[in-house]
């Protein structure tokens, strides 16, 4: 299968702080990767590399065969196939629902406002929250919050999805309803990077689980290698603290 | 009561003032808000240069008078730029020069409530905005800045009232607005001196205060989904 995203040596500093040390990963096309790890392990900074939310210090990320850390990259265009989803929604509160799904499909003129409209209710409908359409985020649940944020992102038709902690900020009662439409996706062969703390989760949907700590990948392998024979003396310290 | 006096007998002069205070004001606030939202824009760019410059503007407007700021622009900028034939005279005279200083001056202070307005909006607007492939202008546009309005608005309302009072200094260079014509009413009177600039106050504040009603009417209708 083709690698969809490809790091080499990825690197990241914030001024003296190293947090990432150099990560080499390949991602293939349908994969479901969840990475975990301690708070401060680089995770979410490497997930936010990867559409250049964060300006990589050294290293080179491929995503779809691109180099995106080049400058001459139209990371615009890129970003368009990258969907993002966030640890707090980042919805945009001063519109509605289906406004917040066809925004961006309208403004960057890849739809007309009917074709979005009808395609952002079909999205709507897949998350579960068809008659909300007319809603502002303000008078949505956490949960149905980043439900939306899920459609918003695949109004643009991504073919890599990337979760920053998507059930962090979330009441546990509203977790389940997120996992489940994260797992239909991931049933439909999305490939997705999911950074999580959700084991479950991981066990159940992942292809493949990274364990990272302090910057660096420590170690990788199928859910059951991971969460059932873990090897590293870190890992087994970090699951035996959350499991 | 006599400032009913005195507007009954003077009252084409205060109509007549009151529109020329009225004309600096509305064209002030017009170029004041593109100029503020420019500086303003200008001021979060990461190009170390740009930032410089608006800061040094916005601290060079903020730590004069206007007052000073008006005999620059008015004498002192005529006497400077007139080797290069330069005169107020052709484009409108002091009243030009008028307009201009209020628009350096109050652009300064939207650039500072833009700025704040934009850093007022949560980065992860932003980010998701980006993330979406939405270029930075347009991110601006249609996320950033109207989020940042409503934060800005209270504010923008106290700058434009601000302004409608300050038109009152631009009288020291001849134009006669409602201040220079209360001076002209009441240096031709021999009584009812009180009662000139008690009517002078009441022009000003009469449109003052449908500002700031008008703030809370709009702060109303802006919000939403609450």
């Amino acid at each position: 299968m083709e690698n969809k995203i490809v790091t080499k040596g990825l690197k990241k500093s914030f001024g003296q702080l190293d947090v990432l040390r150099g990560i080499d990963l390949k991602i293939a096309e349908r994969e479901v990767l969840c990475l975990i790890g301690p708070s401060g392990s680089g995770k979410s900074t490497f997930l936010r590399c990867l559409n250049r939310l964060e300006t990589i210090t050294d290293g080179e990320v491929f995503v779809h065969g691109e180099n995106i850390t080049d400058k001459k990259v139209d990371i615009n265009k890129m970003r368009e196939k990258i969907g993002m989803v966030f640890q707090h929604f980042n919805l945009f509160p001063h519109l509605t629902v289906i406004k917040n799904i066809t925004l961006a499909p309208t403004e960057l003129k890849i739809m007309d406002k009917e074709a979005a409209k009808a395609n952002g209710l079909k999205l709507l409908k897949r998350v579960g929250l068809e008659d909300k359409a007319d809603a502002y985020p303000g008078q949505l649940s956490g949960g149905q919050k980043q439900r939306v944020a899920i459609a918003r992102s695949l109004a643009m038709n991504p073919d890599i999805m990337l979760f920053d902690e998507p059930t962090s900020a979330l009441d546990p009662e509203m977790v389940g309803e997120v996992l489940d439409v994260m797992k239909k996706l991931a049933a439909e062969g999305m490939t997705m990077v999911v950074v999580t703390h959700e084991m479950g989760f991981a066990r159940e949907v992942a292809d493949r689980v990274i364990f990272m700590d302090d910057g660096l990948i420590v170690e990788e392998g199928t859910p059951e290698e991971i969460f059932s024979h873990p090897k590293e003396p870190r890992t087994i310290d970090f699951l035996n603290k959350v499991l | 009561m006599s400032i009913i006096n005195v507007i009954s007998q003077s009252y084409p002069s205060f109509l007549a003032a009151l529109l020329e205070t009225v004309k600096m004001t509305i064209l002030t606030l017009v170029f004041a808000t593109l100029l503020g939202t420019i500086i303003g824009l200008l001021s979060i760019s990461k190009i170390k240069p740009l930032k410089f410059i608006t800061t040094l503007y916005i601290d060079i407007i903020r730590g004069t008078p206007l007052l000073v700021q008006i005999f620059v622009v008015y004498y002192g900028v005529a006497q400077a730029f007139k080797p290069m034939g330069f005169s107020w005279n052709p484009i409108g005279g002091a009243f030009t020069a008028g307009v201009v200083t209020l628009t350096l001056n109050a652009g300064a202070y939207m650039a500072e409530i833009v700025r704040g307005g934009i850093e007022s909006v949560d980065k992860g607007q932003m980010e998701a905005a980006r993330s979406l492939g939405l270029p930075y202008g347009r991110s601006m546009l249609k996320i950033i800045l109207p989020q940042a309005f409503r934060t800005m608005l209270p504010s923008i309302i106290n700058q434009f009232i601000i302004t409608l009072k300050d038109t009152s200094l631009i009288s020291v260079i001849g134009i006669r607005e409602l201040t220079y014509n209360g001076k002209v009413l009441a240096a031709n009177a021999v009584t009812m001196v009180m009662a000139i600039w008690l009517t002078v106050a009441l022009f000003y504040l009469i449109p003052c205060t449908i500002l700031s009603k008008s703030a809370k009417v709009i702060e109303k209708k802006v919000a939403y989904g609450k």
